[in-house]
């Protein structure tokens, strides 16, 4: 039962939005991952100034920094199904989301750095 | 795996430090098998799970079949993804 304790913490307005955001970030992390799979499988002997000339690129930073967000994205929605599915009492399921935002938050801060802080 | 990328976007230092890593590290090679594995495994579940959304292999034949093809492409996944790390 989705009580106003576990709508505040969820990720959009409402389950549809949520559903629409989990398949659109889905997609651009499906894309984004075999682009970067892709890119090492077939660059198997790159040295440093290949791969760092690929990420001086503005699209791929651009691109990187899209799949970042998306991973925010996907990952809070996933988890949230998941922590409303398994952990019924409030006190320890805000506490789980609490944890994930944080790790979330600085995967996505230190992301951009590496991405900008070039 | 992020913690690699930085290190290996800094400098040419860095970037050999996590070629050998990947190279000669167990624990990396461990842990960077796992987690392609899964990714992967995730990856065909969800595009599974996107063509259900378009309404396909939604009777019990046809899903079961679209269930069964994504832990074969998984299982194929851990193969694969072992060979290229290892």
């Amino acid at each position: 039962m989705v009580t106003n304790v576990t709508t505040i913490t969820s990720f959009g307005r409402s389950g549809l939005y949520d559903w629409m955001i989990q398949r659109a970030t889905a997609v651009v992390l499906l894309v984004y991952t075999l682009f970067i799979l892709g890119y090492v499988f077939f660059n198997p002997d790159m040295d440093y100034l290949q791969w760092r000339a690929l990420f001086d690129q503005t699209w791929v930073r651009v691109f990187s920094l899209l799949a970042l967000l998306s991973v925010g994205a996907h990952a809070w929605i996933g988890l949230w199904s998941v922590s409303t599915d398994y952990i019924k009492p409030t006190g320890p399921r805000f506490l789980f989301q609490v944890i994930c935002g944080t790790a979330m938050f600085a995967f996505l801060v230190w992301g951009v750095q590496v991405l900008w802080g070039l | 795996m992020l913690f690699a990328f930085d290190l290996s976007l800094e400098s040419q230092q860095g970037f050999d430090a996590v070629v050998d890593m990947f190279e000669n590290s167990f624990f990396a090679k461990l842990i960077t098998w796992g987690l392609v594995s899964c990714l992967l495994y995730h990856l065909f579940a969800g595009v599974k799970h996107l063509i259900m959304d378009c309404g396909y292999c939604e009777e019990l034949e046809s899903g079961t079949l679209a269930a069964k093809v994504t832990l074969g492409a998984g299982v194929a996944a851990v193969i694969l993804s072992g060979v290229w790390v290892w």
